[in-house]
Formats: structure tokens, sequence, C-alpha cells
């Protein structure tokens, strides 16, 4: 059996992850992944898949291995830092009442 | 070093956390995961030969429109659960081996037959709507991709129940014959349909484990409550009578008794002796092996265009 897994590994196609921006204005915004032989391929998959129900105005594809993530065992030294420096943001400062808009 | 490993993903499941792909995850919990995904994977796939088998057939053009984009969601939502229980490292190639060789199962209930055009009404209403039942809770289950993936599935559930239901709804209001159609597929779907919640809580040996990950929120014999009683009024809105002598409501409970289940029959079809299995398995794999050279060549095709692409 690891035979013919091995078989036909050898011809599965990539994996490709799918970003679709649900409207005009909006960002694209990871929908899912699928197989696709090339990039041309997996624009048109990524369209009978995943914007079936008008759910997209543009795509984007990327081949998955092209894709570098960060390490979640590094959580801590990433992103404690911004912890303690809540001076970035607008409700540290205190403003006189009469201060309406700001 | 392992320990705290586990202590740490034990915190995340207790505390309602999302577990991701890279996130460090016991062997148990990724076997159980990808066993499940796949297998709800295959059912999705499966799934759709006994309804493919009536939309050449389907009455009109817009029941042939419905049904086609019923089953092409079908299609879809095995592509998202596939995707899912890839991003815990196995192959597509791999599941679809394991689809092929009997390794893997699939829902029991696509080894009956869909004999007549009722058949599409109370699949629909019957079988989607189990589905649903059992996939909302999992729309909040612990790994991020599965549960993504049923939020789509979900989505897109709702419209195939409903359409059966119309299905259902039109033949019931209809003559005498039609009504008698819609019966007699009530009669033959609804026992295959309560055994889709799975064999009951006191033979689940796994179910607390499952429901401690949160890879299971409900156990099999509270969904299949659940179950139970919303269909008992959707029968009374259809006209159309219970294929259960012992369905009683209880005061006590708040809930439907009904009568007891052959779970002879279940396991029988499970192990591969349904009315339909080698058949469905049969007609997969030949899809499968048919659409080989298409594959190739739409490989050598991507191959060719790249190379060309860099001689320019
Ligand atoms: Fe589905
Ligand atoms: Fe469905």
């Amino acid at each position: 059996m690891t035979q013919e897994i091995k078989k036909t590994n050898k011809t599965e196609w990539p994996l490709w992850e799918v970003f679709i921006r649900s409207k005009a204005g909006l960002d694209h915004k990871h929908a899912g992944s699928l197989h696709a032989a090339d990039a041309q391929m997996a624009v048109e998959n990524a369209r009978d898949v995943y914007t079936r129900r008008m759910e997209g105005v543009s795509i984007w594809v990327v081949e998955s291995r092209h894709i570098h993530a960060s390490d979640p065992d590094q959580s801590e030294s990433m992103y404690e830092p911004a912890n303690d420096k809540i001076y970035r943001h607008p409700t540290f400062y205190n403003l006189p009442e009469e201060v309406k808009y700001m | 070093m392992s320990n705290s490993f586990q202590e740490h993903f034990d915190r995340l499941i207790d505390s309602e956390v999302t577990i991701e792909p890279k996130d460090w995850m016991p062997d148990d919990y990724r076997k159980t995961l990808i066993r499940q995904i796949s297998q709800h994977a295959h059912s999705e796939i499966v799934g759709m030969l006994p309804e493919g088998n009536w939309i050449t057939r389907a009455p009109s053009l817009r029941r042939k429109a419905v049904l086609l984009a019923k089953v092409q969601d079908e299609a879809g939502h095995g592509l998202y659960l596939y995707s899912a229980a890839e991003t815990l490292g196995v192959t597509r190639d791999e599941l679809y081996n394991q689809l092929h060789t009997g390794k893997a199962k699939y829902s029991s209930i696509f080894n009956y037959p869909t004999l007549t055009w009722a058949d599409m009404g109370a699949v629909g209403w019957l079988v989607d709507g189990a589905a649903i039942m059992n996939q909302v809770p999992l729309c909040r289950t612990s790994y991020g991709p599965y549960a993504r993936a049923m939020v789509r599935v979900c989505k897109e559930e709702s419209f195939h129940q409903r359409q059966g239901f119309e299905i259902m709804l039109t033949l019931s209001k209809g003559t005498e014959i039609q009504k008698k159609m819609a019966q007699d597929a009530f009669n033959r779907w609804w026992w295959p349909s309560l055994m889709m919640f799975g064999p009951p809580d006191a033979e689940s040996p796994h179910t607390a484990q499952s429901v401690r990950w949160r890879i299971k929120r409900l156990t099999n014999d509270e969904l299949r409550q659940k179950f139970v009683d919303v269909t008992v009024e959707q029968a009374k809105v259809l006209g159309l009578e219970m294929p259960d002598k012992d369905i009683k409501w209880n005061e006590e409970r708040g809930h439907h008794d009904f009568g007891a289940i052959n779970w002879e029959e279940f396991r029988n079809v499970v192990k591969g002796n349904g009315p339909c299995n080698k058949q469905r398995l049969e007609t997969r794999k030949k899809a499968w092996d048919e659409g080989q050279w298409v594959r190739d060549a739409a490989m050598a095709h991507a191959e060719k265009r790249k190379s060309r692409k860099k001689a320019a």
C-alpha cells in the first residue's frame, strides 16, 4: 500500500491557498485551499468552489509552499512586548471634557 | 518537556481557545481529528452518488437546477473538509486511497438506494436535516480549520434541507399516488437517518474524550433525540405518518419516546453489507481511475506552459 501511495503522490496537484475579496473596497481574506495543476486552474477552481453564492469579486491564489508563517511557540517573545505599550492606544490619554472630537 | 506541552494544550482546550495547525497537539487528538474529518469528507463525496442518480430524471427544469446545485455543494463540502484534514499532515491522495481501499468509512446512510423521485425529498429533508443537526455544533469545534470549514458547510446546507422538504410537501399535497410515494420514501429513510447519529452513548467509549476535546459537542443520543423531536412536528405539516408506532410525547422528559433502532442492521451496513456498499465504492473508484488521464494531462500541460514561459 505504501507503494500505491507513492505512485499516486507523484501526480498529486500542488496545494494552493485561496484569498477572496468579498466586495469592492475590502481586503482579500483567506477562504480556504484547493489542489490545482497551475495558477490559472487554481483561480478557476477557486471560483467554482468558493464563490458559488457571490462571495467574491476578486480572487488571489498562492501556492501553499510559498507561505511562511510565524512559529506559535514563539508567540510570547513575538507579541508580549506590545503588552506594556498601552500609550500606543488613544484611550491612554486624558483630555478635558470640553475637547469633544479628538 | 512533553508534559508542559500537554498542559499548555489542555489549558487552551479548557479555555475554549482554538487550536491551529502549527500548534503542538497530542498524537491522539491529531489522529482522531484526521479520522473524523476525513470520514466526514468521504461522506460528502460518496453522498453525491445517490442524488446524482436522479439529476437527469428530475421532473422539471427547476428541480433539476436545484438538485444539480445541491450535489455541487456536496462536492465543495468534501473539498473544504479534505483541506482541513490536510492541515493535520495527511495528503489528499492518502485520504482517497483510504476511501478506495475500504480502510476509511463514510456515513452508512449512503449505502441505501434512491428508488423514486420522492427519495430526493426524503434525503434532503431527513439526511441533510440530520447532517445539519450533527454539524452545527461543530462550527465551534476546537480545531480551527475544521471549525471554519464547518461554518462554510452549514451556511450552504440550509437550502439542502429546505429543497427536500419542499419536494415532500409538493408530493404530499399532490395526487394519492404522489402522497403514497412520499410516505414510502419517509418510511425507508427514517430509520437509517436515526442511525446517522451513531451508536448509542453507552456503546461509544470515546465520546467523553471527544467532548473534552470539543471535537464533539453533543452526544449521539442527545442529537438523535433532538432530531426526533423536530421531525415529528415537521411530519405533521407534511401530513405524513411517522414510520414508528412507538413514537409518543413524554411529558416527564419533555421529549418524544421512540421505538428501538435495529443496530444489527447498522453494524451490517457499516461492515459493508448494505444494499449499495459495493456499488458506491465501485462507482467512486471508477470515477477516480477514469479521471487519471485528466489529472496527468493537466499536470503535463502546466509543466509545458511553465517551461515555455521560461524559454520566452
Ligand atoms: Fe454537505
Ligand atoms: Fe447537504
